[in-house]
Formats: C-alpha cells, sequence, structure tokens
C-alpha cells in the first residue's frame, strides 16, 4: 500500500492555483519534495494533514481518506512545520512529553518515548532548558523530536535544514536518512536545495508552480548521461589538441576549457582510445570518468522556476 | 533483557565492563493510544498547571502564585478575628460576606487574569505551537473549549480558595452550619460565574492580539475601567434617586454583574450601590451573564476558525 496517494489533486486560492490536478504516489524511505518557493510544496503537506480542505480531487494517507478521517491521519503521522513553533518557556523535556500526551499517549509511556527521542535526535543536558534560549540547530532537533515522540507511520518535515549551518545541516540529514532507514518511519521531506535531496531520499517529486514535474527514484536523476569528462594537463592547449585528434578518430568531442574535454561514449573501446591519442601528443591524463545527470538538471531541462542548484 | 542474563549468567554480559550505555537502537512504540476524551483532560490538566506557572519556568510562577498569597492573606485575617475575637465583637456571621469578598479583591482577580489569558492563549498564537495541536488529533473546537476551561479553573480556585478558607474559619467560630453552608455554596456559584465570565472576556482579547503586554493591558482596562465607571454611575444614581438607572449600568461590569447575580438568587446583601430590584430586573443580570459567557466562547470558536495552520 502507498504512503501517499493523490489523485487530480487542486487547491485554488481566489488569486492563485496552488495545486494543479496533480497525481502523486510516495512509498516508504525517505521521499523529497522539491520546488521552487511557492511551488506547493506546504500546500500540499497541510492537505495531507487534513488541515486544508482540497477545491477537487482525492487523497489519501495511509490509507485514510484526507477530507473525511483527518484525526485518524494525525494520529498516526508526525509533522515537522518550515516555522518556529516552539514556546519560549518550556523545556523541550516537558514539551515533548506534552506532546506526546497530545498524540494520545499516557503520561508514563509519554515520558519514556520523549527520553528515547530526544536522545535519538542528539539533545543531551539542554533539554532541560527553556527552549527560548536554544540555538537554531537545537530548535530544529526539539522540532524533529515533537513530530517522532508517537512513533507515527510517516513524518512530514518542511524544510528541516532551513537556517542551519553547515555541519548543524550534514547532523540533520544524516538524522532525517536515520529515521526513514533505521527507524523504519516513511518520511516526506521539503527542500528547495536540490543537492541535500540527493543525499538523503530514494525517491524525489518536483513540483513546479503546482504541477508534477516529475517523479522517480533519486538514481534515475543521477543516471549516467553517455560521456565521459577527460581532464589533460601538459600543453598550453592541451584539449584543443587531443579534441581534434579524437574528432580525426571518429568520435564526437567537445573542449570545455580549462584543460576538460566532454567526449560522448560510442562503445566499450572509447576509453582506450582516448587513452592512447593522449599518450600519442604527449599530454598527461589527469582524470576519465562518466558524467552523471543531477537533479538540477531536469529543472533546466523543464524550465521550472528559480531553485538554488547546490 | 532480564531473563537472558538470568539465563546466561557468565558469558558475554559478564565480560563487558560496568557502566557503559548501550544503543538500544529505536524501539517503536507497540503500547495504548488514548482517545479523544482522555486527551482532552490531560490538555486540561497541563493549561491548569500552566496558568500557575508548573511546568514552566520559575520567572512565570511568581506573579500567579504571589497574587494567590496576597488573595488568601485577608481572608486568613478575617477569619483569625472571626475566631478569636467572636464574643467581644459580638460577631453572629463573616465579617465580609463571601459575595462581596471577590469585589473587594478584584484588582487581584483582574491582575491574575489579565497575566494568564496571554500566558494561555496569547503564546500559542505568538509562537505558532498552535499549529503542533492542529496537526494532532484534537479538533479545533475542543483546543478552544479546553483552553477556556484551563483559564476559567484556575480563576475559579483564585476566586473561590479564600472563600473555603473563610468557611471553614466560620465553622470552627461556630457560626450556624446550615447557613454558613448554603452561604458559601451561594458564594461558590457566584466564584465559578466570576470565573467563566472573566476568563471568557480574558481569552477572547488575549486571541485577538498575540503581543503579550497588549493583551495584558487591554485586559486590565477593560476589567478596570469598566467597573470603575459603573461604579461611578451606580453612586450618581443613588444619589440623585434614579436607580434604575444604576441598576442597569450594573450590567456592565463583570463584577456588578455577578454580584447582581448572586443578590437576586441567593438574596445575599449586595456589594454595589444599585442592585437589581425585583424578579425581573434579576432574571436580566442572570441572562446577561450566560449571554456573555456563550458569546464569548463562540467568539473564540470563530476567531480560531480563522487561524492558518
Amino acid at each position: 500500500m502507498a504512503v501517499i496517494e493523490t489523485a487530480e489533486l487542486t487547491k485554488r486560492y481566489p488569486s492563485v492555483t496552488a495545486l494543479d490536478a496533480l497525481d502523486v504516489t510516495v512509498n516508504d524511505g525517505v521521499t523529497g519534495l522539491v520546488g521552487a518557493n511557492g511551488a506547493g510544496k506546504s500546500t500540499l503537506i497541510k492537505i495531507l494533514l487534513g488541515l486544508v480542505d482540497a477545491t477537487s480531487g482525492t487523497a489519501r494517507v495511509l490509507g485514510h481518506d484526507v477530507a473525511t478521517e483527518g484525526a485518524a491521519i494525525r494520529a498516526l503521522v508526525g509533522y515537522m512545520p518550515e516555522h518556529d513553533c516552539l514556546p519560549a518557556d518550556v523545556s523541550a523535556s516537558d514539551f515533548v512529553v506534552h506532546m506526546g500526551q497530545m498524540s494520545g499517549l499516557p503520561y508514563a509511556s509519554a515520558r519514556e518515548r520523549a527520553a528515547d527521542v530526544l536522545r535519538h535526535v542528539g539533545l543531551a543536558e539542554e533539554r532541560y532548558r527553556p527552549m527560548g534560549g536554544y540555538s537554531t540547530g537545537m530548535k530544529q532537533r526539539a522540532k524533529l523530536a515533537q513530530a517522532l515522540v508517537h512513533d507515527p507511520r510517516l513524518v512530514l518535515l518542511d524544510e528541516p535544514t532551513n537556517g542551519l549551518d553547515p555541519s548543524s545541516r550534514d547532523d540533520m540529514l544524516a538524522l532525517v536518512r536515520k529515521v526513514g532507514h533505521e527507524f523504519g518511519i516513511a518520511v516526506l521531506v521539503t527542500s528547495h536545495l536540490l543537492g541535500e535531496l540527493e543525499r538523503v531520499s530514494d525517491h524525489v517529486v518536483v513540483l513546479d508552480s503546482g504541477r508534477l514535474l516529475r517523479a522517480s527514484a533519486t538514481t534515475d536523476f543521477l543516471h549516467a548521461t553517455g560521456s565521459l569528462v577527460v581532464e589533460v594537463q601538459g600543453k598550453p592547449d592541451a584539449e584543443r589538441l587531443l579534441g581534434q585528434a579524437l574528432v580525426d578518430a571518429g568520435l564526437t568531442a567537445r573542449p570545455e576549457g580549462g584543460g576538460l574535454i566532454e567526449v560522448v561514449v560510442k562503445d566499450e573501446h572509447t576509453p582506450d582510445v582516448v587513452r592512447d591519442l593522449t599518450a600519442d601528443l604527449g599530454l598527461g591524463l589527469v582524470r576519465m570518468q562518466e558524467r552523471h545527470q543531477r537533479i538540477e538538471d531536469v529543472f533546466r531541462e523543464g524550465g521550472a522556476g528559480s531553485v538554488l542548484p547546490v | 533483557m532480564s531473563s537472558q542474563s538470568e539465563t546466561a549468567p557468565s558469558g558475554a554480559a559478564a565480560q563487558r565492563p560496568a557502566g557503559v550505555i548501550h544503543d538500544l537502537g529505536y524501539r517503536p512504540y507497540g503500547g495504548p493510544r488514548l482517545g479523544e476524551r482522555p486527551v482532552a483532560w490531560s490538555f486540561f490538566l497541563t493549561g491548569l498547571r500552566n496558568t500557575y506557572g508548573l511546568g514552566r519556568s520559575g520567572r512565570s510562577k511568581v506573579l500567579p502564585m504571589g497574587l494567590i498569597g496576597v488573595m488568601l492573606l485577608p481572608a486568613l485575617i478575617l477569619v483569625g478575628v472571626l475566631v478569636q475575637a467572636r464574643d467581644i465583637l459580638d460577631l453572629d456571621s463573616q465579617i465580609v460576606s463571601y459575595s462581596t469578598y471577590p469585589i473587594t479583591t478584584q484588582v487581584l482577580i483582574s491582575v491574575f487574569v489579565a497575566s494568564q489569558a496571554p500566558a494561555l492563549i496569547s503564546r500559542d498564537l505568538r509562537f505558532r505551537t498552535i499549529t503542533l495541536y492542529l496537526a494532532r488529533p484534537m479538533r479545533r473546537p475542543v483546543y478552544v473549549l479546553v483552553r477556556l476551561a484551563s483559564l476559567t479553573a484556575g480563576t475559579f480556585i483564585l476566586v473561590g480558595s479564600p472563600l473555603l478558607l473563610m468557611y471553614v474559619g466560620g465553622i470552627l467560630a461556630d457560626l450556624p452550619l446550615g447557613r454558613e453552608t448554603l452561604r458559601f455554596l451561594g458564594g461558590i456559584v457566584g466564584a465559578a460565574l466570576l470565573a467563566a465570565l472573566l476568563s471568557g472576556l480574558a481569552a477572547l482579547v488575549a486571541a485577538l492580539t498575540t503581543r503579550r503586554g497588549m493583551a495584558v493591558a487591554a485586559v486590565i482596562v477593560v476589567l478596570l475601567v469598566s467597573y470603575t465607571v459603573v461604579a461611578a454611575i451606580q453612586g450618581i444614581a443613588l444619589g440623585t434617586g434614579n436607580d434604575s438607572v444604576g441598576e442597569v449600568a450594573g450590567l456592565f461590569s463583570p463584577y456588578t454583574l455577578v454580584n447582581g447575580v448572586q443578590h437576586y438568587l441567593f438574596d445575599v446583601r449586595a456589594a454595589t450601590a444599585t442592585p437589581p430590584e425585583g424578579a425581573g430586573m434579576g432574571l436580566l443580570y442572570l441572562l446577561v451573564t450566560v449571554l456573555t459567557v456563550l458569546a464569548s466562547i463562540g467568539a473564540l470558536i470563530a476567531r480560531y476558525r480563522r487561524v492558518s495552520p
């Protein structure tokens, strides 16, 4: 059974169409939801939680209809909003216990679970201090802890790395991966930074102005493009010399400057030809590797709005 | 775990150094999940604790705890005088009646409501914690009603506890038990009405502003200014012989309103210059009280319908 399934899901506001006949299926594991600001990511999450009604179309989360079984869905789903949502005068420990109780856990279980998830997200002694004094990284951890405290089947993480410095960002991404793969909880994580999702997600769903641009496994986005990148050095115009030699040998080659040449792979002998010609010209072969696509290429091809390629 | 170590006391477990914390990995939760009622009840209790600063930072305990202390102090003194000097002063009833006590201490009650309504209501809006509540199974109207119930219960404890102290003191001083119990129950009903009325109004003001200072000031102004104006009008009305003007004016402050209801329902000594006389005016007082409470609940629910998650 799919974790999330939408069919013709549409949400219109008076002035803007946030989602336009969206058909998306999300399965277990970590799924990245990409799109520029305003592409409809947050609207989709709110509809999936049953907090906002769709204009038309249907959506099912864990087999429950969002329109009629919102409460059942919210009991099984954890949600980490994009914005700040932590009261300043309560400690993370007390707050996560309280949020566990609000999800239906008895007090004793809520305490045990809160201690567990706070340990998993990496909040140690500071969990007993009021959250008003937390750094952004600690706040994001506390927000993740409250989304996990009731052991949900699915967590919806809205921009979990927002505002974090590079090392906290790496920690948070590792944590997201751990939730999806070790905890066995399905994850839908949004970001406008593509590089992040390449690293953590198994599947990527790309939204553009409320429409589905593409949905497939992350590996499909990163497939080999069928060309080699060759870097040579040794003479001032090394790449031009090699390029000419390759064309003379019947291959398609395109010098890219800076000692780089893109060579289209014709058959399994192409790398050997490149190696031999380089040696014949007396050049040094620095590297030769397969060229992979990146998720951002999808945006270039699809002409989607401004997305930060990182 | 324990059964394993019992069956194999020597072995791998014995070789491990003591005092090592083992990473148990992620443990899924297989226990019970409670329904809407127990969740609402625990939400109510947490909210009630929060109105007295329990479960919040140390600083937030100072004001509510201080207020209830100051609130109890006059009652304690009155009880002391009553018990010690009843025969000397020839007293046969409470020195200050149950229905008058809340009016006498109204500044404390107003400050309590004004400071704790924002702490409970505006806080969720200001920090946007409301999103986390809405993303959980509890429905919106239940959230509103439970928050209001916590504030009402907190205010009721503040208003009602000195009355209880006075009642216990009255019994110790050998005041007639039956009469004293009836008067006390009348006072408690009044305290409950006052708590509901003040909490509803304060919660509504607090829900309309997310700025704590604004909410505190607005509630204090609404409660204290309305009482001052009403008391002034009633004084003038009494002086000029226009009692009915004063009776109508009494509808516009929660304190005079509830005192009027108590005067009408339980025939207690009125603490205002122009209490409602006659069944018509008495019923009007009761009706206005009930309608104000219902209207503030309705307005709160309408307000939260527009809160975006």
